[in-house]
């Protein structure tokens, strides 16, 4: 909705921009630009960067020549597709579920209550159960009689767990909201047309989700090929992802070329997926 | 749609049982008497030792809450403008500014924590860089809330009936009359939701914070962080189940509030 009043109030027009713009360029805008001229510079000997300022790609051909970091790419893609495989597989259900509940305001009071809930707080309560006197090797303990705990932290598979429970709200909600817009009854018309279940939940339901499909997997994908926090805490030295690498070249080798090539690639790829959930939302006003 | 009625309760139950056990978890353990995770029996001297002798946390905890209001209204007030700007006047900056706003939403914390970093500790020519602190905690905490406030106030003017300020302007008032009196108090309900948002997001941001904190200004969520990293004491079970109790109580009471206040 465009309502275009007031051309000619260029003063209030400027006092609305004025305030938002400012911040978000000087704040934002800027310091992603400086990262970006940062990447093709050359670190200083003590860390930062190097007096007279250098102009050279070596930043960008550590990231694309050492192993090391190529393995943990590798590593962050791959724990990053099954933390958004197995989020959406049981966010779809569950959204579903809830959206056909006659309670459907307070299950979803109780989807939102753990993601008000302090994000540390929520790792930690979990290590109380995948700890190694945590509730879930007590048990085991007990009952088949385990002599030695099961090492069920610091691996990439707790990165994994953990990361699908700090994000599972951000995919129900948009799912949630996407699947109370449809229509029910295509799928009714697709059944009197012959389709059979499968066929119905296949090229009627997906197709007619799709946007909350999407912004689930963007909200899910994008944070977690840029966990920091949970892997730092839980994934030991198996479950490391890019962004444990881009904090120890910040602080322990203080190398800033480097660590802001590494961030260029996110914005690269989180700016495609802003994109594509843009191109979504023209998609689904049309 | 019964089969799939019980496959999506399947489904369901499994989350909420993901989603509370360990909530659960810590809530039991943070009346354990001892020290492990093995119960022991009922005792409240975690409290005791958290009310008496954690005087950091409190402290991080009194600056966490400064940065959270103070950021959370400078941010509302800034997203406010902004939203008004967007819905209902047309500018060059339009795009731009809709485009600076929507990646911030998704992009990883840890790359807004790098270049502010980067950008706070930056010599060049005559700028010096900034010493780290609470300003630029608070600078980092309004740059992450103004985006989150701006949607939600946004989504909220889609709503607004314009008619009432054309009614307002044809009764004669002015643009500051009609902000003042007509716009923004029925932006309420979106500008309210979009603070307390914004204060759920500062008090829980650990990563960015990390990065733009100074040596004497932790937040809660840094002090936390380093209680888990270097020695987890049951103290933090404690505080934790204070948080989740005062989540719960914050968000079923804002709902009524905002009920309250605004209808």
């Amino acid at each position: 909705m465009d309502l275009k009043i007031n051309e000619k109030k260029d003063f209030f027009k400027w006092m609305y921009y004025l305030p938002l713009t400012f911040w978000m360029t000087l704040f934002f805008g800027f310091p992603t630009l400086i990262i970006i001229y940062f990447s093709f510079l050359k670190k200083g000997a003590y860390g930062g960067i190097a007096m007279p300022l250098k102009h050279t790609a070596t930043a960008y051909k550590t990231l694309f020549t050492s192993s090391d970091v190529i393995k943990v790419v590798i590593k962050t893609l791959n724990i990053s597709i099954w933390i958004t495989a197995i989020t959406l597989l049981l966010a779809v259900p569950t959204a579903y579920y809830i959206s056909r509940s006659k309670f459907k305001n307070f299950w979803l009071l109780l989807i939102v209550i753990p993601f008000w809930t302090n994000f540390l707080v929520r790792i930690f309560s979990f290590i109380a159960i995948l700890g190694n006197n945590g509730i879930i090797n007590q048990l085991l303990m007990k009952i088949f009689g385990l002599k030695t705990p099961l090492s069920l932290l610091y691996n990439k598979y707790a990165v994994i767990i953990i990361s699908v429970y700090v994000f599972l709200p951000y995919a129900i909600l948009p799912l949630y909201s996407a699947i109370e817009k449809f229509d029910f009854s295509l799928l009714d018309a697709a059944s009197d047309l012959g389709a059979n279940k499968f066929q119905a939940l296949l090229r009627v339901f997906i197709p007619g989700i799709k946007s909350g499909i999407v912004t689930a997997i963007v909200f899910t994908f994008v944070p977690a090929i840029g966990s920091y926090a949970v892997p730092d805490l839980v994934g030991g030295t198996d479950g490391i992802m890019l962004g444990n690498i881009i904090a120890s070249r910040m602080f322990q080798l203080r190398d800033w070329p480097v660590a802001s090539a590494i961030s260029i690639i996110f914005i690269v790829i989180t700016t495609f997926g802003v994109w594509l959930s843009m191109k979504m939302e023209k998609e689904e006003e049309k | 749609m019964n089969e799939k009625r019980r496959i999506s309760l399947f489904f369901f139950v499994l989350v909420m049982i993901f989603f509370y056990l360990p909530i659960v978890m810590l809530v039991t353990l943070s009346f354990n008497s001892s020290k492990s995770f093995a119960w022991s029996g009922f005792s409240l001297k975690w409290y005791a030792e958290l009310f008496q002798k954690s005087p950091d946390l409190w402290q991080a905890f009194g600056r966490s809450l400064i940065i959270g209001v103070t950021s959370s209204l400078f941010s509302v007030l800034v997203a406010t403008f902004g939203a008004i700007a967007i819905k209902w006047y047309n500018s060059k900056l339009k795009n731009y500014v809709k485009f600076l706003n929507y990646i911030p939403l998704i992009l990883p914390d840890l790359i807004i924590g790098v270049s502010l970093l980067i950008f706070f500790n930056m010599q060049v020519g005559l700028y010096k860089g900034v010493e780290l602190g609470m300003m630029t905690i608070f600078i980092a905490h309004t740059t992450f809330n103004i985006p989150f406030s701006l949607f939600i106030i946004m989504a909220r003017l889609d709503e607004f009936d314009y008619s009432i300020v054309e009614a307002s302007r044809d009764l004669g008032a002015n643009e500051i009359q009609t902000l003042i009196k007509v716009v923004l108090p029925s932006m309420m309900p979106g500008i309210v939701s979009a603070f307390l948002m914004a204060m759920t997001l500062s008090l829980d941001d650990f990563v960015i914070t990390s990065f733009v904190t100074g040596t004497n200004s932790n937040t809660l969520p840094v002090q936390i962080y380093s209680m888990i990293k270097f020695g987890v004491s049951p103290v933090i079970n404690a505080l934790s189940t204070i948080l989740i109790i005062g989540t719960i109580v914050l968000s079923l009471s804002s709902r009524k509030l905002q009920k309250y206040m605004l209808s």
